[in-house]
């Protein structure tokens, strides 16, 4: 049974406004159900409830409004499913289109940040080493918890701003250091050298993660000195996708685990995975849901959003060249902005890239509808998503197969041992 | 028949068919939120409708989403009357808690083990406020 303090009590009857209250009794009865049994302060949030599913949506965020509630704590926003940082055209119906833009404004409005990006960790947002924080959007969950060892659950629609209008979260879960700990082992040491320190393997390598671990815990042996923050975001991503994953700890390379003993709590692992290239192999195929074709309609980047550094990285590619296939790269204002100053956003549009801020093209209808269309992306989220979400077919690649394809204006692959 | 359960959201009574489903399911991608049709292509009751039905549910797959779609249901009057749990969802149930705080009518929601669900499907079952579940003599 969840006891609160006086002053949540005060709160949840509303001394502090029926919004402050509304969203102190959501995440109180949210303790209830969770068998938490308190509610403990948070840090910051990470809103991913402002993206429209359906007219209740956006009343629910109406009425916290209208009942005066603001957020308590540092809250940035995810993604939404229009984007007022323009760029691409998204077909949505008038209705939808006035009511997403309504729930868009309602956040705002409630003070948080109109950051609209699924990688708030690469615009500014990064809570410290052991703060507990309520965070929604499961790649974000995953890379604040595993990456930067702040404390979070996988805080969904309406518990994510409610937690961030109480200032508070439910005590339970991975706030508590006992849940963090890893009871599973992924020994990637048998792989080469070549393939642990590529792209393209990570979310191959998230894949396995999600469908392996599901929620337990990993450890991943073997990566040291393989990583890169983006590769991380990668990782998380697939996992997020492909199973239950908050958190995963890579020894020797995230806070948390600063060797494998550490990551374990000096316990033996119950679990033992040694990863084999046939294994890898298994998981690549299953990204790709196009079979054997050539075919590519658009190519699709930044899921989670693009940092600038991967932009950097499709300029060195295209090398002043222009594409024969859209290629639709998506990202946030933080790196958008940068870009301008530069002339660069320009010089990249006018190459035959078509910028996607603010949302993505999985979560609002952008891809134009094609009859079999192919997706390539080298983004295992977007592997997992696009088939259900856009109707297009999928192609895995890296990100340089990504842009040879999007130039040649079919399936370009380029040399590569799986093992 | 006769049965108590434990209470997981209060409601009135409510009287409806039950709904036994025989696998578990993910509300988010797998029922649509418009008009509560089973739409996950894997689902044995893949095309069955939830709304106006006691719904039970041996198992829930876990979506952060799940509690919008129930939302969405009962904004749109297709949520079911009354909600059967193996194990409380807490995602699932919030979107229940939210809908209270709407002061839209809210389905009850009460514990019932898996085992004894089966037994309720397709006869007419009444939820009574204070966790009592019968089925109507035949």
């Amino acid at each position: 049974m969840v006891e609160l303090s006086p002053e949540e009590r005060a709160i949840a009857a509303g001394t502090q406004g029926e919004g402050a209250a509304m969203a102190m009794r959501i995440v109180a009865e949210s303790a209830r159900l969770m068998g938490a049994p308190k509610l403990i302060p948070v840090a910051s949030a990470h809103i991913d409830g402002a993206l429209y599913h359906g007219d209740s949506g956006t009343l629910f965020a109406e009425k916290l409004v209208e009942g005066g509630a603001k957020v308590a704590v540092r809250a940035t926003l995810n993604v939404g499913a229009l984007a007022p940082a323009g760029c691409a055209a998204i077909r949505l119906a008038a209705h939808e289109r006035d009511m997403a833009a309504r729930m868009m404004r309602a956040y705002e409005a409630m003070g948080c940040e109109p950051s609209w990006t699924c990688a708030p960790y690469q615009a500014g947002h990064r809570p410290k080493l052991g703060s507990d924080v309520a965070w929604g959007e499961s790649n974000a969950v995953v890379f604040c918890n595993s990456v930067l060892g702040a404390r979070t659950n996988r805080y969904g629609d309406f518990l994510d701003i409610a937690c961030a209008i109480a200032g508070r979260a439910p005590d339970y879960g991975l706030h508590q250091p006992e849940n963090r700990l890893a009871t599973l082992v992924i020994d990637v040491r048998g792989l080469s050298q070549a393939l642990r320190a590529s792209d393209v393997f990570y979310p191959v390598l998230g894949t396995i993660l999600g469908r392996t671990a599901g929620s337990a815990v990993a450890v991943i042996d073997g990566l040291q000195g393989c990583t890169t923050e983006d590769r991380l975001k990668a990782l998380g991503a697939a996992a997020a996708s492909a199973g239950g994953v908050g958190l995963f700890h890579i020894a020797g390379v995230t806070p948390e685990a600063p060797d494998l003993a550490t990551a374990l709590g000096r316990q033996p692992p119950r679990e033992r995975i040694v990863l084999t290239a046939p294994e890898v192999q298994a998981a690549l195929a299953r990204l790709s849901t196009a079979g054997p074709t050539e075919r590519v309609d658009a190519v699709a980047i930044g899921s989670p959003h693009l940092s600038l550094a991967e932009i950097d990285e499709v300029e060195r590619l295209l090398a002043g060249r222009s594409l024969k296939t859209p290629l639709y790269a998506n990202t946030g204002r933080h790196v958008l902005r940068p870009l301008e100053a530069g002339g660069r956003r320009k010089a990249l549009e006018e190459a035959g890239v078509i910028f996607v801020a603010d949302t993505c093209v999985v979560v609002t209808p952008i891809l134009p509808e094609i009859a079999g269309a192919v997706l390539m992306t080298n983004s295992g989220k977007f592997a997992h998503y696009a088939p259900g979400n856009t109707g297009y077919a999928v192609t895995y690649g890296s990100l340089a197969e990504c842009v040879e394809s999007a130039v040649a204006g079919h399936l370009v692959r380029e040399p590569r041992a799986w093992a | 028949m006769g049965l108590i359960a434990d209470i997981l959201i209060p409601g009135k009574d409510a009287a409806g068919p039950c709904l036994a489903l025989t696998a578990p399911i993910s509300f988010w991608g797998g029922v649509d939120p418009r008009t509560g049709d089973i739409i996950d292509a894997r689902h044995p009751e893949r095309g069955r409708n939830i709304a106006g039905t006691v719904l039970a549910l041996p198992g829930t797959i876990g979506s952060s989403s799940a509690s919008a779609v129930l939302l969405e249901l009962v904004h749109a009057g297709k949520a079911p009357v009354a909600i059967l749990m193996d194990a409380p969802d807490a995602i699932l149930l919030l979107g229940l808690v939210v809908a209270r705080e709407m002061g839209w009518p809210t389905p009850p929601a009460l514990r019932l083990p898996a085992a004894q669900q089966q037994a309720l499907s397709g006869r007419r079952v009444l939820v009574s406020s204070q966790g009592a579940i019968t089925t109507e003599a035949e």
